[in-house]
């Protein structure tokens, strides 16, 4: 069993009389992408900053790389991109990298070298000499994200890291969290993008009013966890009762049929049925829960005000 | 320390970027026209009055004390100077960046809280010393030229100076870890006006005997010795018929003591700790 990448005991934080983080529990292994969910003022900033060093917790305990939170050599091994990055402005990119990587204790050679490759990678070669003060938000986004992989992170924080990027900055940032996977590096994401997490992550953590409420696997997610519609004339209200044994929640309206199956494998079995019931059958089509559907039935329609 | 000394040069680099330097600068030669326009017309006037009258000897001390007057007055309005400028840095650096937030991907660095106000220390010193050579540096060229004069104790007076703006950069620096940056400016001139009105009631008081004036002046300077430094640094270039002949608005009447001047720097190094453990407790 490796070390894991993050690992919160009740973690907490209290600012004068209320209670920012709960009671925060998690764990995140290593090379693991990881989705940190949850409404407006639920605490996902304030617990990543805990596990930054920047905030100091009221009581519980964490771990990054297996060292105690705040441990310097293991800032080394971490990478951060702030949400609401301001950064030195009065600097050029490449001064601002150079700044970055030298209190990283970066060597020289391999600074430069990482330097280029990273303005290269997301798309600032161009203006690695302009003033940061002269860079639009997404061009700053884009440098700090640079900034947070120098060192080649075994873990990387990122607050809203698509947060001002138009599409082609969003590919792009799913695409380097994809590589960063590949590489084996933990990311810890945190993102109000539903779509986003969904198609980056492998897990993700809901969280309200600063405690984990529930964990899922993105992978059961599509497994199990299908909706069906279908689209069928001729269905008698037996037919579709019988339907029950293969899903629940079956809702009819209008020759439109929609349920949740339990697994997927069932598609073709329910095709076989509905045609022995003579139904002419028009389109089965699978529809996966949204994210944005589970964070809404977790958290409640208020948002976890 | 080798992050110490990329945060030093991170402070010099951005006072510079941000035309601190330059505003200093302008500002510092304009100071330094006018002072030295203003000199030359004091002196020529004053040279020509005592050429009329008296001796070699006689013209020789009216000289002397007037180029010392002249310098001590240029020296005071230097301090004021780099009071202000020790204060303005220290105000909103470590305020203004956690403001911002870009404090917020240096300190999650291998870097210790402390290093990081260290390393910003270091760069303002860097600066006001460099801002102290010049305007002092050109004050005392500027009675030199006019008047072959220099004053006696130079570098201890002027060393006491720039000690005087480290001292309230470094109040400053303190205030601002743990303050926003207008708040800090208000208590870092707070402060400075406290003792500077300490400094005068004290001088006030030694002048015409009354001991409660001079207690309070002491405690002043305890609270903040700051108008103290100055007013050693005066005690140390002026002449001596000068210091034995009474107030002078730049100089000073009552020297405050060598201890004063050791008590300002553990004062220093106790705000600078007070700094550090501030900023080390801060939430970011």
């Amino acid at each position: 069993m490796s070390i894991p990448a993050i690992k919160t005991e009740e973690l907490r934080k209290v600012f004068g009389d209320r209670a920012a983080v709960k009671g925060l529990t998690l764990q995140v292994e290593q090379g693991e992408v990881f989705g940190f969910l949850g409404p407006n003022g639920a605490g996902k900033t304030t617990s990543m900053k805990m596990l930054l060093g920047l905030v100091a917790p009221t009581s519980g305990s964490a771990s990054l790389l297996g060292a105690p939170i705040g441990d310097l050599p293991t800032r080394a091994r971490v990478g951060f991109l702030p949400e609401h990055f301001r950064f030195q402005d009065w600097l050029t990119a490449r001064e601002f990298l150079l700044l970055h990587g030298q209190l990283l204790g970066m060597d020289a050679r391999d600074l430069q070298t990482r330097r280029e490759e990273l303005l290269e990678r997301v798309g600032l070669s161009p203006f690695g000499n302009k003033l940061l003060r002269t860079f639009s938000k997404g061009m700053l986004q884009r440098v700090g994200l640079a900034q947070a992989l120098l060192n080649r992170p075994a873990l990387v924080f990122l607050d809203e890291p698509t947060s001002g990027l138009d599409p082609v900055g969003r590919r792009l940032v799913r695409d380097i969290i994809r590589e960063l996977k590949e590489g084996g590096t933990c990311v810890f994401l945190n993102s109000h993008l539903l779509s986003e997490i969904e198609v980056t992550c492998d897990r993700v953590a809901f969280i309200s009013h600063g405690e984990v409420i529930r964990t899922i696997e993105m992978e059961s997610l599509e497994r199990n966890m299908s909706r069906v519609t279908i689209r069928a004339s001729g269905l008698t209200p037996e037919a579709i009762h019988g339907l029950a044994r293969w899903g629940e929640n079956i809702q009819s309206n209008d020759g439109q049929l929609v349920m949740t199956l339990q697994q997927e494998q069932a598609l073709p079995e329910i095709t076989r049925y509905l045609v022995a019931q003579n139904a002419e059958v028009y389109a089965i089509t699978p529809n996966r829960i949204s994210l944005e559907e589970i964070f809404i039935e977790t958290v409640g329609e208020d948002g976890g005000l | 320390m080798k992050s110490i000394s990329v945060l030093a040069r991170m402070t010099f680099q951005e006072a510079i970027r941000r035309r601190i330097v330059l505003t200093g600068l302008v500002l510092g030669i304009l100071f330094l026209i006018l002072f030295s326009i203003g000199a030359y017309l004091i002196s020529t006037e004053i040279q020509r009055e005592t050429f009329a009258e008296g001796g070699a000897a006689y013209q020789n001390i009216m000289r002397t004390e007037m180029s010392n007057f002249l310098l001590m007055a240029g020296l005071y309005a230097v301090t004021f100077l780099s009071v202000a400028m020790g204060a303005l840095l220290g105000a909103d650096t470590l305020a203004g960046e956690i403001n911002s937030g870009s404090i917020q991907t240096i300190l999650t660095k291998p870097v210790r809280r402390s290093d990081v106000v260290f390393g910003k220390w270091l760069g303002f010193a860097g600066l006001l010393g460099l801002y102290a050579i010049l305007m002092s540096g050109g004050v005392i060229l500027i009675v030199f030229l006019q008047s072959d004069y220099i004053p006696r104790n130079m570098l201890t007076g002027l060393s006491l100076i720039y000690l005087e703006s480290l001292l309230v950069m470094t109040i400053s620096l303190a205030g601002s870890s743990a303050m926003p940056a207008l708040a800090t400016g208000g208590m870092v001139f707070g402060l400075y006006g406290l003792a500077f009105l300490g400094g005068w009631i004290e001088q006030i008081g030694t002048l015409a005997s009354i001991p409660a004036a001079v207690q309070i002046g002491i405690v002043s300077s305890l609270i903040v010795p700051t108008e103290a430094l100055w007013r050693r640094a005066a005690f140390e270039m002026q002449t001596p018929l000068a210091s034995s002949l009474g107030m002078s608005p730049f100089g000073a009447f009552s020297a405050p003591s060598l201890l004063m001047v050791l008590y300002a720097i553990l004062y220093l190094v106790v705000v600078f700790a007070i700094a550090v453990s501030t900023f080390n407790r801060r939430d970011i």
